[in-house]
């Protein structure tokens, strides 16, 4: 299979496109510019639609606008860009609407920084916006894994009405690495779109697209059956890595470009004895409970390893129920560890657990 | 005798009196004797002969409650 | 022999109108809707229902419509009319939507002279949140937020939008009317008529303001309001076209 070296920004712009998207509307910031740029020249090449909005608030609500006309529609953004869409996806998951948001995480609170970051994951995987919703959100760690899954985007988005979206970070926006963008993507059955406002329905026939629900009895009607298509995302989609877990002394939890760094000082552990296993999710919702199950009883403690200060750490303790000891790693504003300082946490904490 | 006709969806009535005031021949009034199913008093046409189908009323009135037509000659 | 003078439109579903008594936006729809119909574009159309009392509206008008987040119409507009060109997309949009929360979204889609029908009630006051001032509410005037009345030094001067988007160069006609009375009425109904046929001919962003009622905000009888529209708006918020056609064409 053919390969080509490409940077981040643009593997994920090219696979959008190859992923069938039919609009772009975003707004530039740092770190994720090379996409709304790429997609500029290259979108109305292929005859779709890009259109640079004059903020983040104005890309989301021309993306829901595009959703409930019935195409194929993403947006891309960073951490404070994000910010600003959550009232729209707030809107996009309470009226139905698949689109992908992909998300080039940087530092926070506020202004931050422009280098990478994982301290999303509460906005990503929380909400943020209003309302009981629920975004399907994935971490790929390097531009293989992100192509092969913005490819798969639309259809994912399409098969539950539901935006998804993909959370690299600056890193990997930024990056180059040799990716192949023939592989084949998982096609869903999608039933056709006649809930879409796309013109040209009257009558009895008409098409609303609202999250609006004025009585309070139909309000709940309808968040009870969204939390069924979520129940169905929870038993469907969970996707992670579970390796090297096999009679492990210990398991480090990490994504993304935290799970990379990990891989490596695992390797250094293993040259020093210590068998440590990594549990990487794919899906950060839903996140994969399932791997829970799967960890082994020699299990000494799991160390949560994130580029935040302990965001996914919560999601671990509810999978964990108290089984293991659990202890946290983190480095923030775009502080890249070394893989040895993992390793030495993680030492510290085998000596904390065997004391 | 009359140019106009009118014809009311009284349930869609909410005795704004917006046709009332427009009319030019002053023929239309409430109807202080009758409420619809909200509460709001529905209208009547006071002299029907002395309409002069020029759809004012329709024209102005908010809820589509008025048909108007013109009759004879 | 009978001939329908008047008769309520087809643009129209049979929903009984939400709108307090006596309320323009009831005009308005019918104006809308009498455009859509005699412009045979009701099957393409796509309406966008903004935030405010027109929310409703996406049960009133007999088109698709789709629901937008307070402000946002012209940039869910925007999304629309750029996937789907061939639909007549329209937004409806009271003075919270469009001049307040929404006046950067507006400002954009008419800078970018997205291909759109703007329809904007002005009735110097926000209605459905009970009666609060609005950009474009007049000096002196009371409101739940300016009990002591709109204030120059406190408030600022209201918002003349038309006058403002008849400066930028691809918001291709721009247009107050009112509908305080048949003859002003029947003047707004061209001015929508040509709002639409404007996006027919692909001529760039049409607006139009209608200066519009709000009987039970401000305290009055529907028809003492309409006196009000007369008296007191005109004077300030002047009806004329502002534009028609595009400059450096």
């Amino acid at each position: 299979m053919k390969k080509i070296l490409m940077k981040g920004n643009e593997a994920i712009a090219r696979s959008a496109i190859l992923g069938g998207c039919e609009a772009f509307f975003g707004y530039p910031i740092t770190p994720q510019n090379e996409i709304p740029e790429y997609l500029s020249k290259y979108l109305p090449e292929v005859g779709k639609v890009f259109v640079q909005a004059e903020s983040e608030i104005a890309s989301i609500n021309m993306v829901y606008g595009a959703a409930a006309a019935g195409v194929r529609v993403m947006t891309s953004s960073s951490s404070p860009g994000i910010a600003l869409m959550q009232e729209g996806i707030s809107y996009l998951c309470g009226a139905e609407l698949p689109c992908v948001i992909v998300n080039v995480m940087r530092g926070g609170p506020g202004l931050g920084g422009i280098q990478p970051s994982q301290s999303d994951y509460f906005q990503i995987t929380r909400g943020g916006g209003n309302g009981d919703y629920r975004v399907l959100a994935y971490a790929p760690e390097n531009l293989q894994e992100t192509v092969d899954l913005m490819k798969e985007a639309f259809e994912i988005a399409d098969y539950y009405r539901n935006p998804v979206m993909i959370a690299v970070d600056g890193l990997i926006g930024q990056m180059m690495e040799s990716v192949s963008l023939d592989r084949e993507v998982k096609k869903r059955v999608i039933p056709e779109k006649n809930w879409a406002a796309s013109g040209g329905h009257t009558g009895k026939e008409r098409r609303i697209v609202t999250s609006l629900f004025l009585d309070p009895e139909k309000l709940e009607e309808h968040n009870l059956r969204l939390a069924k298509k979520y129940k169905v995302m929870i038993a469907d989609e969970q996707k992670y890595e579970l390796s090297n877990a096999e009679e492990a002394e210990f398991i480090i939890v990490a994504y993304g470009t935290m799970a990379r760094i990990v891989r490596s000082a695992i390797e250094i552990l293993k040259d020093q004895g210590i068998k440590v296993g990594l549990l990487k999710p794919l899906t950060l919702w839903p996140y994969p409970k399932n791997a829970f199950s799967k960890l082994p009883k020699s299990l000494k403690g799991i160390l949560v390893a994130e580029l935040s200060l302990g965001q996914m750490l919560d999601d671990v303790k509810i999978c964990n129920e108290g089984r293991f000891p659990l202890s946290f790693f983190g480095r923030v504003g775009g502080v890249l560890p070394e893989p040895e300082e993992i390793a030495e946490a993680l030492l510290k904490f085998k000596m904390e657990v065997s004391r | 005798m009359a140019r106009g006709v009118l014809e009311f969806k009284h349930e869609d009535c909410k005795g704004c009196s917006l046709c009332v005031e427009f009319c030019p021949t002053k023929i239309l009034a409430l109807d202080k004797e009758k409420i619809n199913q909200k509460g709001y008093h529905q209208i009547k046409v006071i002299d029907p002969e002395r309409c002069i189908a020029c759809g004012f009323c329709a024209l102005m009135c908010p809820d589509s409650v008025i048909t108007v037509m013109r009759v004879g000659a | 022999m009978k001939q329908i003078v008047y008769q309520k439109s087809k643009g129209l579903t049979d929903h009984q109108l939400s709108y307090c008594p006596g309320c323009t936006h009831g005009i308005v729809h019918k104006l809308v809707a009498e455009a859509l119909e005699e412009l045979n574009i009701i099957e393409k159309a796509i309406g966008i229902a903004s935030v405010g009392c027109s929310v409703l509206s996406y049960n009133f008008f007999d088109c698709d419509m789709v629901q937008a987040a307070h402000g946002r119409a012209c940039a869910v507009a925007t999304g629309i009319k750029r996937s789907r060109p061939e639909a007549i997309v329209f937004s409806y949009q009271g003075d919270g939507d469009l001049a307040s929360i929404g006046i950067g979204e507006t400002i954009h889609a008419a800078n970018r002279g997205e291909n759109l029908t703007v329809i904007f009630i002005n009735n110097a006051i926000y209605g459905m949140t009970g009666g609060q001032m609005a950009p474009t509410t007049l000096i002196g005037q009371k409101t739940t937020t300016s009990p002591f009345g709109r204030d120059l030094h406190l408030h600022g001067m209201p918002i003349k939008v038309s006058e403002i988007f008849s400066q930028i160069p691809r918001a291709v006609y721009v247009e107050r009317v009112s509908v305080h009375n048949p003859r002003f009425l029947k003047n707004a109904k061209r001015a929508i008529l040509k709002a639409f046929q404007n996006q027919i001919e692909n001529k760039g962003f049409s607006l139009v303001e209608v200066l519009s009622t709000c009987p039970v905000n401000w305290g009055m009888t529907p028809i003492k309001a309409l006196k009000w529209v007369e008296e007191e708006m005109i004077p300030y918020y002047p009806v004329k076209v502002f534009k028609d056609g595009e400059e450096n064409e």
